[in-house]
């Protein structure tokens, strides 16, 4: 039966005017068309968007778990290279 | 028949017609073919259910006797729906489905705008509301018409089959008598004999992407606008009504 499933497609949905478009799951669908379709309803039903993307999973490229000792870990001593000795001024807001 | 009496018929018409779709399509609830297609369904089941309750909240303004938009709803028996055959058909496969919401949809989408310009303002903004919704159930029903007309040989034939049998019901989309006489002449309902090329128009275009063919048949059937049903009518309230008629003013 594994063949005959339709493929599947991650779903990404941008909640309001500025903000990015967010992974939220995914879903199955013969098509690019019927993936949005399928999206709205599984995915926007509660208002959650203004905007639907769609990607066919498999044109995921990830990266491996094995690599993640070299990926990753280099970064967590870094401290130098986080914002954080900043004074932030009032009445910024979203830092 | 005064103007208030035969705007509280067409209001109810709309409603009925609404509230029987919307509850065959919430049986579906549970049992969609996919995941994502279990909750389509039932989003649309939800949107009809809703045009239902606006329209029933202002049928019973307009009858005046202080009956609530549930009793309406849920208490009234077979012959008192107005709703088309069409609707109340069973949902038998999801081509079945597929194929009776394609059809109401094509001409609920006409009807609504139609509607929007509607003298009586109320039921030109329910109008107004409805038509967003109607808009998504026609793409969504088209959009499966054609993958499926489209898709396999199964699904083809299977497809064709569906849109053959509620061919029948069609007809009864553009029934008229006195109540719309009287409404047409106020402005506040519309000529549906004005709506049936572009419905056709829209049914065979979808139906040729689709490589189905459009019926030929002329096998007419109707009687659900003036109370005569379908024998599938009686069990679907029967389902629909428990609540209501086994604990009497139940609210949630």
């Amino acid at each position: 039966m594994s063949s005959k499933e339709w493929p599947l497609w991650e779903v990404f949905i941008r909640s309001k005017q500025g903000l990015s478009h967010k992974h939220v799951g995914s879903l199955r669908a013969a098509d690019a068309t019927m993936a949005i379709d399928n999206a709205r309803d599984v995915y926007t039903r509660r208002s959650e968007g203004i905007s639907i993307w769609v990607v066919e999973s498999k044109m995921v490229s990830a990266s491996d778990p094995k690599d993640s000792d070299a990926f990753f870990e280099p970064s967590e001593d870094k401290i130098y290279r986080h914002p954080t000795f900043y004074d932030v001024p009032d009445g910024i807001s979203h830092m | 028949m005064t103007v208030k009496e035969a705007l509280y018929t067409y209001v109810v018409r709309i409603a009925d017609d609404s509230l029987i779709l919307g509850q065959r399509l919430a049986e579906w609830c549970g049992h969609g073919p996919i995941l994502e297609e279990d909750i389509a369904l039932t989003n649309i089941s939800l949107d009809l259910i809703g045009q239902a309750t606006n329209l029933f909240q202002y049928a019973v303004t307009l009858e005046d006797k202080g009956r609530t938009e549930d009793q309406l709803a849920f208490l009234r028996v077979d012959r008192e729906y107005s709703n088309l055959l069409l609707v109340e058909q069973p949902n038998k496969d999801f081509g079945y489905t597929i194929a009776r919401q394609f059809y109401f949809d094509a001409f609920r989408k006409l009807f609504f705008e139609a509607l929007t310009n509607s003298e009586d303002t109320q039921l030109a903004a329910i109008a107004e509301k409805s038509l967003k919704e109607t808009k998504y159930h026609l793409k969504h029903s088209s959009e499966w018409i054609i993958r499926l007309g489209d898709g396999t040989e199964e699904s083809h034939q299977r497809i064709q089959e569906a849109v053959n049998f509620h061919w029948r019901f069609t007809h009864e989309l553009f029934f008229q008598n006195e109540v719309d006489k009287t409404l047409i002449e106020l402005g506040i309902g519309l000529d549906l004999a004005t709506l049936f090329d572009d419905w056709k128009n829209y049914v065979s275009n979808v139906l040729q992407q689709a490589t189905l063919e459009l019926p030929s048949h002329s096998f007419k059937l109707e009687g659900g606008r003036t109370g005569m049903h379908s024998e599938h009518l009686g069990y679907l309230l029967a389902e629909m009504q428990y609540m209501q008629r086994a604990f009497p003013n139940l609210t949630w």
